[in-house]
């Protein structure tokens, strides 16, 4: 496998043409939108906490494949977490980013250790991460209607 | 003779190589050009044969560096054809040449209620230093608009009469946009601005290397260029003033080199280009930068000129055939700087790059250090491909191809 079809892995194809928890969440009671100054890209999250717990969540704004899918996932694995969860979890994909190297339990991230291999786009792997775990550290929300 | 642009590639070594196992097909020169082989000899041999302080020694190499710095700087003039080289200041590159015109000359001349004009295209190195003399000064910064894609993106000439009142101080604008492709039509802005009695500060980092530039035709009071953006090496660049401005500026940094006396108590300055090159200058990158100039001028600047925006031209007509690819800047047909810039839908530029990069060819993907123009776009980045004086026809189908297989790749079911 090349470098370039290691990034690419199908299962990040896959959450980039069809992204899970994509737009708008009415019922979020947090948002936090995260910007990579470099490339310009941005990723908004929307979560419901209820009870110390991701009720709901979801995600939207303009990113590459990578930052689109890696958010995709992590929208998949998040809900039902506590914070405490999510942060035993992103730690496990910086992990996999720096090392190049993922354990079989790990499973849909385990597809991002391709990313180790350019430095550039470890940033874009991580955006929606930054801004869920952002929006976990912060006090409750009024609804957001629109 | 003229020199031929067939043959020009085997001047660059860097340009033959591969990456990634393919050779390289460079086409990011907006960001930065290669380097012909006579610019890299000039750098080696002042270092081997020169390397000397200028102004100061009395002594031979001392003496031989000065006279190449001095060169660099009459050949400087000469290239722009400006009437004298102590109109020619060497700085690090068109952003520090813009950033000591808004430090010099801004706070002396302008007050609350005046105000500066630039344009929505502008690079950062040409708003943001605008946007601080503002905030600095109590001066009004506003922009001259760009029109919509279907005109071809180019500035509104009507807004900009609207906009040049009695009350602007200085007009800052790009000869060409680094995002768009767009060339200003910089003598007529120039002679606009001064019919309101505005000072003009000509962004050329993206012109010098590649059109014809006459100050005097052009009728600017400041133009600025990067050498490393016209075969040069990085680290040095020119500002062009006025010599009567030059003169009755302050300078913006001060210490040796600088100084006509100086006492306990002061220090007097010397006339310009010395008041504003503070410290040791960069004497090798100057020394090599002539020798770009000289290269360039065996090709002549308008054949540079008719090379690239044939190639542009030719690449924005075979792109706008791509599916789902939106071409930005000046339409098909439409006179294009030596560049394209193009989104594709449902591939974002990162990916365009890296997948272009597996196929050897080196682009940029983002936002061009133009954030607030692709807000106004609607896109978050655009990918780039720039061309110059080593690019061909071949270069062009191994990015069309290229682009064809990433739709295929990223949109494939
Ligand atoms: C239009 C324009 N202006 C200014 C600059 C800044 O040039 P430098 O980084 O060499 O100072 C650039 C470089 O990208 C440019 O394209």
């Amino acid at each position: 496998m090349s470098d370039f079809d290691d990034l690419y892995r199908d299962i990040i194809l896959d959450h980039n043409r069809r992204p899970r928890h994509r737009g708008k969440l009415p019922t979020a009671n947090r948002v936090v939108t995260g910007d990579n100054p470099t490339c310009g890209d941005n990723c908004t999250v929307y979560l419901r906490v209820e009870d110390g717990r991701i009720a709901d969540i979801s995600f939207e704004g303009s990113s590459c494949a990578i930052s689109q899918a890696s958010t995709s996932i992590m929208t998949t694995r998040l809900k039902g977490k506590t914070a405490a969860e999510a942060e035993v979890a992103f730690a496990g994909l910086k992990d996999i980013l720096s090392t190049g190297r993922a354990p079989a339990e790990f499973d849909e991230l385990a597809a991002f250790a391709g990313v180790h291999s350019f430095p550039a786009r470890v940033k874009c792997a991580t955006l929606g991460w930054h801004a869920a775990l952002e929006a976990l550290r912060q006090p409750d929300q009024p609804q957001i209607s629109s | 003779m003229p020199a031929d642009f067939s043959t020009a590639r085997a001047d660059f070594p860097a340009l033959h190589q591969t990456v990634h196992g393919r050779p390289l097909v460079y086409l990011d020169n907006a960001a930065t050009t290669h380097k012909p082989r006579v610019v890299i000899d000039a750098l080696v041999r002042y270092y081997e044969r020169d390397n000397s302080n200028v102004h100061r020694g009395l002594h031979a190499l001392s003496m031989r560096a000065t006279d190449s710095y001095e060169a660099a700087r009459a050949r400087a003039a000469t290239f722009l054809n400006a009437a004298d080289p102590a109109e020619i200041i060497f700085t690090r590159g068109t952003t520090e040449g813009i950033n000591l015109v808004a430090q010099s000359w801004g706070p002396a001349n302008l007050r609350a209620g005046d105000i500066i004009l630039a344009t929505e295209m502008e690079h950062h190195s040409n708003l943001v230093p605008w946007q601080r003399l503002a905030a600095r000064t109590g001066a009004t910064l506003r922009l001259v608009p760009v029109v919509g894609e279907d005109a071809g993106h180019g500035l509104d000439l009507d807004a900009l009469d609207r906009l040049l009142t009695p009350q602007v101080k200085i007009f800052a604008f790009t000869h060409i946009s680094n995002t768009l492709g767009t060339i200003n039509r910089a003598s007529d802005l120039c002679a606009r601005a001064k019919n309101v009695g505005a000072l003009t500060v000509v962004d050329a980092a993206q012109s010098a290397g590649h059109e014809p530039l006459d100050v005097r035709a052009l009728g600017c009071d400041f133009l600025a260029f990067s050498g490393h953006k016209m075969a040069g090496p990085t680290g040095i660049g020119v500002l062009y003033g006025r010599r009567a401005l030059l003169d009755a500026l302050d300078p913006w940094q001060t210490g040796g080199g600088m100084v006509a006396s100086v006492s306990y108590e002061g220090a007097q300055w010397k006339p310009s280009p010395e008041r504003f090159e503070a410290g040791t200058p960069n004497i090798a990158d100057a020394v090599a930068l002539h020798a770009a100039m000289d290269y360039l001028d065996t090709f002549g600047r308008p054949a540079l000129a008719g090379h690239d925006h044939a190639l542009a031209a030719r690449a924005a007509i075979e792109l706008a055939d791509i599916p789902g690819l939106r071409l930005i800047g000046p339409r098909p047909g439409q006179l294009r700087a030596g560049l394209v810039s193009f989104a594709l839908k449902d591939v974002h530029a990162h990916d365009v790059v890296t997948f272009a990069d597996q196929d050897g060819i080196a682009l940029r993907g983002g936002h061009h250090c133009n954030q607030p123009l692709m807000k106004k776009l609607g896109l978050p980045s655009t990918v780039r491909a720039s061309f110059y004086l080593y690019n061909t026809e071949a270069d062009i189908t191994a990015l069309t191809t290229s682009l064809r297989r990433i739709v295929s790749f990223f949109g494939g079911t």
